[in-house]
């Protein structure tokens, strides 16, 4: 596997890898991580990939980038077993998985049309997470499928 | 009471929702003892929706507390009509006040205006979210008729987005009660309030007809179907006639059942029930006084 993965994305000297996305969650781990590429960082994305783990899996590789364990939680929504490795000068000088933030701000969007979180009010999204789904803290809308089709939009 | 400001029922212990109705019973044996507890105190209303009741009980009671109100009155004569924030909104009135009292059609509305004041604000209603201060005087009437423990108590109509009960069914769950839903299935406990109910531990049971609990309720909380919640008028005329009492339907209840409503009602509880011993829903508005009294007096620090 790691000579196949070689082949389609070379190593970095120094930032972040995100392994073990949810296969097909890699744009919207992007997303969440309102990386778009607009600064000029590269970046590099496999899709689908065989994983024995996962089945499938997305990597993402962001160069010249660490993201800090506050910032990566927050994927555990979408892809909970995701590894984060930090790269520095080619080698991985810390690895570890996401863990499930106690409450998300500004990342998902409130399904409910009705909740004031909609409106334009100076107000971010804020949503408590659950075992088994998350739920807004102004309107108590729950959402348990499909977290990837409520993320803001950056 | 040591809440800032009052959101959601979820919020109240049982300690709290007891020292607001005993404080209401004091105020309402003898209301003098507290017609100047608040002289100068301002009261500002900020209705973005009609409110009959609500309005005018929270006036009521803060007149009756020496207070008074300062009222943005109808939204269309207001800057919400140039395009204001609530935010803003209400960041300049609580430079005028001394409490707010906020209705507003969005959910989750209280809770954001509460972050941007530091004068206590109270939940008018927020949507199809809460409503803590009409429960307060919903628990406060089924106390006095019913009692609150070993309860029970029966909730029929739109319980999907009557604001009123899901504040009245949280707050229930601080006491010994079993909780009846009697709805049609497209208006059922929405998934919010059935999960919270369901971590409080609270007996409840589901319902889509009432004559599977009547003979057994201690209590009938009746709630207004409203008709645009429908896409179909002739399927909306279809459920709420299976939803309506009369004198008749209630043959079948205990002679001591109360029947409550939060008011309006349309045509849900048939008038031939207002002179029976069962009605109280007249009793439950008028409550709305000295219950609204007993809660200012205690946000606004009635005990120092």
């Amino acid at each position: 596997m790691t000579d196949d993965q070689s082949l389609r994305v070379s190593k970095i000297e120094n930032g972040t890898v995100i392994d073990h996305i949810t296969g097909g969650q890699a744009l919207n781990v992007l997303a969440i991580l309102g990386i778009d590429g607009t600064d000029g960082e590269p970046i590099s994305i496999v899709m689908n990939i065989p994983s024995d783990r996962l089945g499938r899996k997305d990597i993402v590789k962001v160069e010249g980038r660490e993201l800090s364990e506050e910032e990566v939680d927050v994927l555990s929504l979408i892809a909970p077993a995701a590894t984060i490795n930090i790269i520095r000068a080619y080698d991985v000088v810390e690895k570890h998985r996401v863990t499930s933030p106690d409450a998300v701000s500004g990342v998902l969007e409130c399904p409910n049309h009705n909740c004031i979180t909609t409106e334009n009010e100076p107000v971010e999204s804020h949503f408590e997470v659950l075992e088994d789904g998350v739920r807004c803290t102004y309107c108590d809308t729950i959402i348990r499928e499909d977290l990837a089709a409520h993320i803001l939009a950056t | 009471m040591r809440h800032d400001h009052i959101i959601s029922a979820k919020q109240l212990s049982r300690a709290d929702i007891e020292e607001v109705l005993d404080r209401a019973a004091d105020i309402a044996a003898d209301p003098s003892a507290y017609a100047d507890r608040h002289a100068e105190t301002l009261l500002g209303l900020l209705f973005f929706e009609p409110s009959t009741r609500t309005k005018m009980s929270f006036t009521a009671a803060i007149k009756r507390l020496g207070g008074d109100v300062v009222d943005m009155g109808p939204v269309e004569y207001s800057s919400v009509k140039k395009g204001e924030s609530l935010a803003d909104t209400a960041r300049v009135v609580e430079g005028y006040a001394d409490a707010l009292v906020l209705r507003h059609p969005s959910e989750g509305s209280a809770k954001m205006a509460s972050e941007f004041v530091d004068v206590p604000l109270l939940n008018a209603g927020d949507g199809a979210g809460q409503h803590p201060t009409q429960t307060l005087l919903d628990l406060y009437t089924i106390r006095e008729n019913a009692g609150l423990d070993d309860l029970n108590i029966g909730i029929m109509g739109d319980l999907k987005y009557g604001r009123t009960v899901h504040s009245l069914a949280h707050a229930l769950t601080n006491f010994d009660a079993h909780q009846h839903f009697i709805s049609p299935e497209s208006l059922r406990l929405p998934r919010s309030v059935r999960y919270d109910l369901h971590e409080e531990g609270a007996t409840i049971r589901e319902h889509t007809d009432l004559d599977d609990v009547l003979d057994s309720l201690d209590v009938l909380y009746v709630t207004r179907i409203q008709e645009e919640r429908f896409a179909d008028q002739s399927e909306y005329r279809k459920v709420a006639g299976e939803y309506q009492i009369d004198a008749e339907t209630l043959e079948s209840a205990r002679e001591d059942l109360t029947v409550m409503h939060p008011l309006p009602r349309v045509d849900e509880i048939d008038h031939d029930i207002d002179d029976t011993d069962h009605a109280k829903y007249f009793d439950q508005a008028h409550n709305g006084v000295p219950v609204r009294m007993a809660l200012l007096d205690l946000v606004l620090g009635g005990d120092q």
